[in-house]
C-alpha cells in the first residue's frame, strides 16, 4: 500500500508527463484555451491511460517481452519479441480506445457528450503511447507488480489532467493582459508551461518511504 | 497542389508551415531529446526518413485505402517503418539511442506525420508527397538542431561533445564562467522554444495571433 501511493504521488508530481517529458503536448496546447474543454479532455486521458497501461502491461509479461510465452509452452521460452512490441501497443490502444467510445455512449450518453470528441484524438496523444513504453522500459527495475503499475497509470493521467487544468486557468486569465504581439498565443504558452514545470521541479526528492 | 511548384512544398516547413513553431506538431519530441547535439541529429534524422517513407507509401496506396479504416492503415505503416528505424539505430548507434529511449517509439505518435498523411499525402501525387514529407521533417529538425545548439552551448559548454568554452575559463580551474545547470533541465527546453517562436513571429508578421 504504501508503495501504491509512493509511486502514485510521484507520477503526479516529479514524473509529470507534461512538465518532466513533454509528453502530450500537442493536444496539451491545443485544448488549453478553456478550462471546461481541458477539463473533460483530462478526465479522457485519465481513463483511457487507467485502462491501456494495465492492458499492454499484461501483454508485455505475457506475450511480448524475451521467454515470456514459456506459459504456453516450454519450446517457445526462447522467443523474444520484443522489436514488435510499437506495434502491438498502439494497435491495442487504438482499439482501447474505440471499445472505450462505444461503451461510454452506450452506458453512459451524459459522459460521452462531455468527453465524445476528445476520445478518437487520444488514440494519437503521445501521452497514453509514452506511459507504456515507460511502463515496458522501468517493469522489473522500478515497478514491480500489477499494483505498482496501476499506481503509474493512475498518477501519470491525474498529473497531466492537473497541467492541463492549471494551463487552461491562467490562459483564461491571460486574456485580460497585455502580452507583446509575436509572443501571444504559441509563445507566451510555452513560457508559462516552462515557469509552471519549474514550480513543479520543487517537488523533486518526495518520497515517502526509503 | 501540383508538381510545377514542388519548390514551394519543399520551402514552406522552414518558414510559414514549420511544423514545430508554427503548427505545433510534434512538440513532446522536440523539447526532450535536444540537451545534447548529438541525439537530436539522430531524431531529426529518424524523423524526416518516418515522415519522407509513410507520406510515400500512403500516397501510393490513397486510391485503394477505404476512409473509415485509413487511421489505422496509416498508423500500422508509420508503426512498421519507425520499428525499422528502431532496430537500425540499435545497431549502429547504440549509446544514441539508450540515450533517447522512449521518444524513438514515440515517433508514431508525433503528430506530425499524422498530420502530413491526412493533409498532403492522401491528395497528392507520391512523388511530391515525398518532398513533403522529407522537408517537414527537416524543418522539424531545423528547431531541435537550434535548441539543442543552444542547450549544449550554454548548458555544457561543449558542442557534439567537444569543449567550446576554454578550460582556463572555469570557476574551478581559477576562471570567471560557470555551466548554467538550469538549461540542461526540462523547463529551459520550454521557454527557448518560447523565445524561437516569440524571434520567429516578430520576423515573419503573417503569423502572429488575430
Amino acid at each position: 500500500m504504501e508503495n501504491f501511493i509512493n509511486i502514485f504521488v510521484q507520477s503526479i508530481f516529479i514524473d509529470n508527463m507534461i512538465f518532466a517529458y513533454f509528453l502530450g503536448m500537442c493536444s496539451y496546447l491545443a485544448v488549453s484555451k478553456s478550462v471546461k474543454t481541458a477539463n473533460g479532455l483530462g478526465i479522457a486521458v485519465t481513463f483511457v491511460l487507467f485502462i491501456t497501461v494495465p492492458v499492454n502491461y499484461l501483454l508485455n509479461e505475457f506475450v511480448l517481452s524475451e521467454g515470456a510465452l514459456a506459459w504456453a509452452s516450454r519450446s517457445l521460452g526462447g522467443i523474444d519479441l520484443g522489436f514488435l512490441s510499437f506495434i502491438v501497443f498502439i494497435a491495442i490502444i487504438a482499439w482501447i480506445v474505440q471499445v472505450v467510445e462505444m461503451v461510454v455512449e452506450k452506458f453512459a450518453p451524459a459522459l460521452y457528450n462531455q468527453l465524445g470528441i476528445f476520445l478518437p484524438l487520444i488514440a494519437v496523444n503521445c501521452a497514453i503511447m509514452g506511459a507504456s513504453l515507460f511502463m515496458q522500459q522501468r517493469v522489473g527495475d522500478v515497478y514491480h507488480n500489477f499494483s505498482d503499475i496501476l499506481a503509474f497509470a493512475l498518477g501519470s493521467g491525474i498529473g497531466w489532467w492537473l497541467a492541463i487544468v492549471g494551463i487552461a486557468a491562467i490562459r483564461e486569465k491571460m486574456k485580460y493582459s497585455n502580452v507583446p504581439k509575436p509572443l501571444q498565443g504559441l509563445g507566451i504558452s510555452f513560457m508559462i508551461t516552462g515557469l509552471m514545470a519549474i514550480a513543479f521541479m520543487s517537488f523533486m526528492g518526495i518520497k515517502l518511504i526509503n | 497542389m501540383s508538381s510545377n511548384n514542388g519548390l514551394k512544398v519543399f520551402t514552406t516547413p522552414f518558414n510559414n508551415g514549420n511544423p514545430v513553431t508554427v503548427l505545433v506538431l510534434g512538440v513532446c519530441s522536440a523539447l526532450a531529446v535536444t540537451v545534447k547535439l548529438q541525439p537530436a541529429i539522430v531524431m531529426a534524422l529518424s524523423v524526416t526518413v518516418v515522415t519522407g517513407f509513410s507520406n510515400l507509401i500512403i500516397s501510393f496506396m490513397r486510391n485503394t485505402i477505404p476512409n473509415s479504416i485509413r487511421i489505422i492503415v496509416q498508423l500500422l505503416v508509420i508503426a512498421a517503418l519507425v520499428i525499422l528505424v528502431n532496430e537500425v539505430l540499435k545497431a549502429y548507434v547504440y549509446d544514441v539511442s539508450k540515450q533517447l529511449s522512449v521518444y524513438v517509439g514515440l515517433i508514431i505518435t508525433n503528430c506530425i506525420l499524422m498530420g502530413r498523411l491526412e493533409a498532403f499525402a492522401l491528395g497528392n501525387k507520391p512523388i511530391p508527397s515525398f518532398v513533403d514529407g522529407i522537408a517537414n521533417g527537416m524543418g522539424y529538425g531545423m528547431i531541435l538542431i537550434i535548441v539543442a545548439f543552444i542547450r549544449e552551448l550554454l548548458g555544457s559548454g561543449t558542442l557534439f561533445g567537444m569543449q567550446i568554452i576554454p578550460e582556463s575559463w572555469y570557476a574551478a580551474n581559477g576562471g570567471f564562467y560557470l555551466n548554467n545547470g538550469l538549461i540542461i533541465l526540462p523547463p529551459m527546453a520550454l521557454i527557448i522554444l518560447g523565445c524561437i517562436i516569440w524571434v520567429h513571429r516578430s520576423i515573419n508578421k503573417d503569423l502572429q495571433d488575430k
